[in-house]
């Protein structure tokens, strides 16, 4: 499952990310930020409604926003 | 080797991540008096101040861009990278490294943390915002800290003053052995310092309660799908009515200032040269442009007040979603925001964005957010021309054209944004990815400095360019002098200019007049106003049209096509010399800052055209 279809407040584990489908710099800044194998996470937050784009994901104490893009390459399971 | 050497003053330098509270700390440990520079080649704020030791010493302190590693991504942080490991030509590497942290964000802060260490400078600690991470739950051990990393742990709370002294103390200690040999470390691997931070993190936290944080509970508001846009939108109303209400009186007032000067060098001169040099070209010219000082300072108190409180990211998540429809990211709403005060602030704003792509399209389209230059041409011909009638509860058709001239330029911007992303700044989708940092009450004596360094840099730029182009126009206008029975515009340098441009700009409905005030106005388009007055001033036949405010002449003179084909023409027109200036140092060159007075003048063109020709044939 990935981080965009996960349940909303409810901790996961990081278990892969696509690192490919990530555009330019945009792995790199994600890492970073603590995006990746292993951190656990959770999806606090989601935009407008309709597209549900962006999401506030929780990382630690940590708040950081990304797009459903980046969140679709993002391989999620149960904390 | 003599540690005072007279000749080289000890630098000390704050790093740390974003959100660390680095700002604060340095103006804390600074105060207000900080030297704003940029570093050479790059567009990166170079921040420095004095801090004085107990020992009564000083060391120069620098204010380093935040970083999440030194694997940079961004401009900012690659200055960052260069400065710490001594790379960055004409900068001297930092005798002692302040290491700025996150109190309640440790595991994060850490992993930069130990990338810093491992370069083996002398550094200190500063465990900050401990009073947040207490509002938190959490209960730190500084010392168990510094066993964990080997180098001295201060725990401070900068807006608060607490811990400075220390801190201070601690930095004198490691200036003093900062000629010791660097005692590099072993590097370690992302995972490996992850993983480090985790358990560092964890020996440090005594305590932890499971109370939630503050920042969930205002978020399910703020950024709640249906309630966040309104609460936006709602703030955003207030500050325009802010920036319009509040500034007029203090407006008028330097108005009355530069009046008044006038009046005495006026009296105080003879007539001559030196007379109108200083009445008509530098107090009328510069005085013209102070006057919107109030303004750009009541929006960047709001602007500043956002970015302390940590509401501006919020915005920008509420609005990444419309902003990526025409090809840009949430990022890109602070900068085109701040552009509604002025262009100038709001491009040197797009150094925050990092895609260059990005960034390219949000400097070409901050222009056409309506700038308080524009407000003064504005205000002027809807005064001449639109009725006052109301037409509706409270809705009075002069403000109803004001705000369609406001929309006309966010829809301009928008399509204009939509139209780059697809041609010349096309590229890979761009990502929206930035950290959302806790909320915080901001601190008056913060928001006062900055408040000061953009009013400051405003009243330079004053001062500089729009002072040179001011007297150049003045020369066009004055030179040569007319004969007997001329107008001094008609003799004029810039009259003949202006008679140059008429064929061009006669069929889109503009009159000579008109054509003449477009010249002046290259500088700041406000100019245009001041250029009609003198205009009709000069050219008026007897004492009592002189008198007469150039709001009458309008009205008389202009057909309603014509006033409304001018209105449009200023929607558009990228008649600023300072922002095509800013344009040119952003983008390091004259490619894009060409573009973007090519595009913007052919829309201007085409909109007023359009204008004119629709409402001559609707018989208006």
């Amino acid at each position: 499952m990935t981080l965009d279809g996960f349940e909303h407040d409810k901790a996961a584990r990081i278990v892969a990310v696509d690192w490919a489908m990530l555009a330019g710099d945009e792995g790199k800044r994600l890492k970073a930020l603590g995006v990746d194998e292993g951190t656990e996470v959770a999806v606090v937050h989601r935009g407008i409604f309709g597209t549900r784009d962006p999401l506030a994901v929780r990382i630690g104490r940590m708040t950081i926003a990304l797009r459903r893009s980046h969140a679709l390459a993002i391989e999620v399971e149960p904390a | 080797m003599s540690r005072h050497d007279p000749v080289k003053t000890r630098t000390a330098a704050l790093v740390g991540n974003p959100n660390a509270g680095k700002s604060a700390l340095f103006n804390a440990l600074t105060g207000a008096r900080q030297k704003i520079a940029n570093y050479p080649g790059v567009t990166v704020e170079r921040k420095a101040g004095r801090l004085t030791l107990p020992s009564g010493d000083s060391v120069e302190l620098i204010d380093l861009p935040g970083s999440y590693s030194f694997d940079a991504a961004s401009p900012d942080e690659e200055v960052t990278r260069k400065v710490v490991h001594g790379e960055f030509a004409g900068e001297s590497i930092p005798d002692v490294i302040v290491l700025v942290v996150d109190a309640a964000n440790l595991e994060q802060h850490l992993v930069f943390a130990q990338e810093v260490l491992e370069l083996g400078r002398p550094t200190v600690i500063a465990l900050n915002m401990i009073d947040l991470a207490e509002r938190d739950g959490l209960t730190l051990d500084p010392a168990a800290l510094s066993e964990a990393l080997g180098v001295p742990v201060v725990p401070t709370v900068a807006v608060r003053r607490r811990g400075l002294a220390e801190l201070a103390e601690a930095i004198a200690d490691a200036e003093a052995h900062a000629d010791e040999d660097a005692h590099k470390r072993w590097h370690i691997t992302l995972p490996e310092r992850r993983l480090a931070a985790k358990h560092i993190a964890r020996a440090a936290i005594l305590s932890k309660s499971a109370r939630h944080t503050v920042e969930n509970g205002i978020d399910r508001v703020l950024l709640n799908p249906w309630v966040g846009p309104v609460i936006l939108f709602g703030l955003l109303f207030v500050i325009f009515q802010a920036v319009f209400a509040w500034a007029t009186p203090f407006a008028d007032a330097l108005e009355d200032g530069v009046g008044a000067i006038s009046g005495v060098v006026s009296a105080s001169l003879p007539s001559g040269f030196v007379h109108d040099f200083l009445v008509e070209g530098v107090l009328a010219g510069v005085g013209s442009v102070v006057v919107f000082l109030p303004q750009i300072v009541i929006l960047f108190f709001f602007i500043l007040l956002m970015e302390a409180s940590g509401y501006m990211a919020r915005a920008a998540f509420l609005m990444d979603r419309l902003m990526a429809g025409v090809g840009l990211s949430g990022k890109s709403f602070i900068p085109l925001l701040s552009s509604f005060a002025c262009a100038i602030p709001g491009i040197m704003a797009t150094r925050s964005i990092p895609d260059p792509k990005d960034r390219l399209t949000t400097i070409l389209v901050a222009p056409l957010m309506t700038c308080s230059a524009r407000l003064p041409v504005y205000a002027v011909i809807i005064a001449a021309v639109i009725p006052q009638t109301t037409i509706g509860p409270g809705v009075g058709l002069q403000g109803l054209v004001l705000f369609a001239l406001y929309i006309a330029g966010i829809v301009g911007a928008m399509v204009v944004a939509l139209v780059l992303r697809h041609t010349v700044t096309s590229g890979a989708a761009s990502g929206f990815i930035m950290e959302m940092p806790r909320y915080q009450l901001p601190r008056l004596k913060d928001l006062a400095i900055g408040l000061w360094q953009r009013a400051w840099v405003f009243l330079r730029r004053a001062g500089t360019i729009i002072f040179v182009v001011t007297i150049a126009l003045w020369l066009m206008l004055s030179f040569p002098k007319a004969e007997p029975g001329e107008s001094q515009m008609d003799a004029s340098v810039a009259g003949m200019i202006a008679d140059g441009l008429h064929p061009v700009l006669e069929p889109i409905g503009f009159n000579r007049e008109m054509s003449l005030a477009l010249v002046p106005a290259m500088a700041a388009r406000e100019v245009a106003v001041s250029a009609l007055a003198t205009t009709y001033a000069v050219d008026a036949e007897d004492e009592d049209l002189a008198a007469e405010g150039v709001t009458d002449r309008i009205a008389e003179l202009w057909s309603l096509p014509t006033a409304l084909a001018f209105l449009a023409w200023f929607v558009f027109a990228p008649q600023c010399i300072s922002t095509i200036a800013v344009a040119r140092r952003e983008t390091n060159g004259w490619k894009w800052p060409a573009f973007m007075v090519a595009y913007l003048f052919a829309l201007a063109y085409v909109f007023a055209g359009l204008t004119f020709w629709i409402a001559t044939a609707l018989g208006l």
